[in-house]
């Protein structure tokens, strides 16, 4: 939907100075625009719970992080992403590629259709299910609300085959 | 692998060696069993780059760490994690050194069991393996690339070697074979969290 360089120029925009990342074959296109971009570094984790806990320390440190990882490392966040949104109250945003909402080709069923949602509202993570590209607006506009109310938030990007 | 001695090193002991080498306008990150101790050796008067996380994501400490140190690459960021909690999120180690930060110096207090909960064995205790030989993470992290490494299991050791050790080319991994406490529990928060939050974000803004 988004090519790396639209999603680079948005973070930059919107003052992003880290994406901290474990990549899918939709949000992985997107590194080389993202590092290629002045003022963006991309810091990649091995697991996405490590993902929340660098955005953690690097927000502490006056850096503005955002966390971009699939939904099913959304669902490997679990621990850490509530101790780092809900324990300590800290108003990280992340984009999250909605495996499978587009296109079922490959994965006929996938159950992340089925939990990816009711998920986020269990986290009570305030999200924007994006799913064209006429929608970035929404991506900018969801982004500040958060920050300027200084709390968590989400963008959830529907994606095509897995 | 590790072959494993009797550890003997106590926990204060060593951490207040820590104590010592840590200067002015350092972090200290503590977590579980460190956390109780900083706490305590700290009589209620800590630094306000001290960051007791508690309550934690357990093995999330490292990976906090490496945030603060990249965004604050003109100071140095300890981080003090359990064998047990460094099992946890073991690719911790191999982001770090991806990353390379030159500030952060990485402290894995190695007791060989989840300490807070009974003092059962972890997966990589030697008691806790059928070979009976621990895991080594000062082996793992110069697989990882980490560019210094120490192990000490003597407190004397520790001493002489620790401000080598610590001043060392970062991203440093300090592995301290120590003993663990019978009965001791985790650690409790020092207060409420927001307020804990505001206060470290605003101690890390003003200049070191």
């Amino acid at each position: 939907m988004f090519t790396g360089e639209q999603v680079a120029a948005l973070f930059a925009e919107l003052g992003v100075t880290h994406v901290v990342t474990v990549p899918d074959s939709t949000i992985g296109k997107w590194g080389d625009a993202i590092e290629r971009t002045e003022g963006l570094r991309l810091v990649r984790v091995c697991r996405e719970g490590e993902a929340w806990a660098v955005a953690a320390g690097l927000y502490f440190g006056g850096a503005r992080p955002i966390v971009l990882i699939q939904c099913t490392g959304l669902f490997e966040s679990g621990d850490s992403l509530r101790n780092v949104i809900h324990d300590w109250k800290l108003p990280i945003f992340s984009v999250i590629g909605y495996r499978s909402f587009l296109n079922q080709d490959t994965l006929p069923g996938d159950t992340c259709l089925v939990f990816t949602e009711p998920l986020l509202d269990a986290w009570k993570i305030e999200y924007k299910l994006i799913t064209t590209e006429a929608q970035a607006g929404e991506i900018r506009d969801h982004y500040r609300a958060c920050n300027a109310g200084g709390r968590a938030g989400a963008a959830l990007i529907a994606e095509g085959k897995a | 692998m590790s072959g494993e001695s009797e550890r003997t090193m106590p926990l204060r002991d060593a951490m207040e060696i820590l104590r010592e080498h840590r200067a002015a306008g350092d972090v200290m990150i503590t977590s579980m069993g460190s956390a109780r101790e900083w706490i305590a050796m700290s009589g209620g008067a800590m630094d306000p780059l001290d960051f007791v996380f508690v309550p934690s994501s357990m093995g999330q400490a490292p990976s906090l760490a490496l945030g603060v140190a990249l965004a604050q690459p003109g100071r140095r960021v300890f981080a003090c994690n359990g064998d047990g909690s460094t099992l946890m999120n073991l690719g911790a180690l191999v982001t770090i050194s991806a990353e390379c930060p030159p500030n952060l110096v990485l402290i894995i207090l190695d007791n060989g069991v989840y300490e807070v909960t009974g003092a059962q064995p972890t997966p990589g205790s030697a008691s806790g393996r059928p070979d009976q030989r621990g895991v080594d993470f000062a082996e793992i992290a110069r697989a990882c690339g980490w560019l210094s490494v120490y192990r000490f299991n003597e407190l004397d050791d520790w001493r002489e070697c620790a401000a080598e050790a610590i001043s060392s080319a970062g991203p440093v991994l300090i592995v301290l074979e120590v003993a663990p406490i019978p009965g001791a529990v985790g650690p409790k928060s020092p207060g409420p969290t927001i307020g804990r939050a505001q206060s470290f974000r605003e101690a890390l803004s003003s200049p070191k």
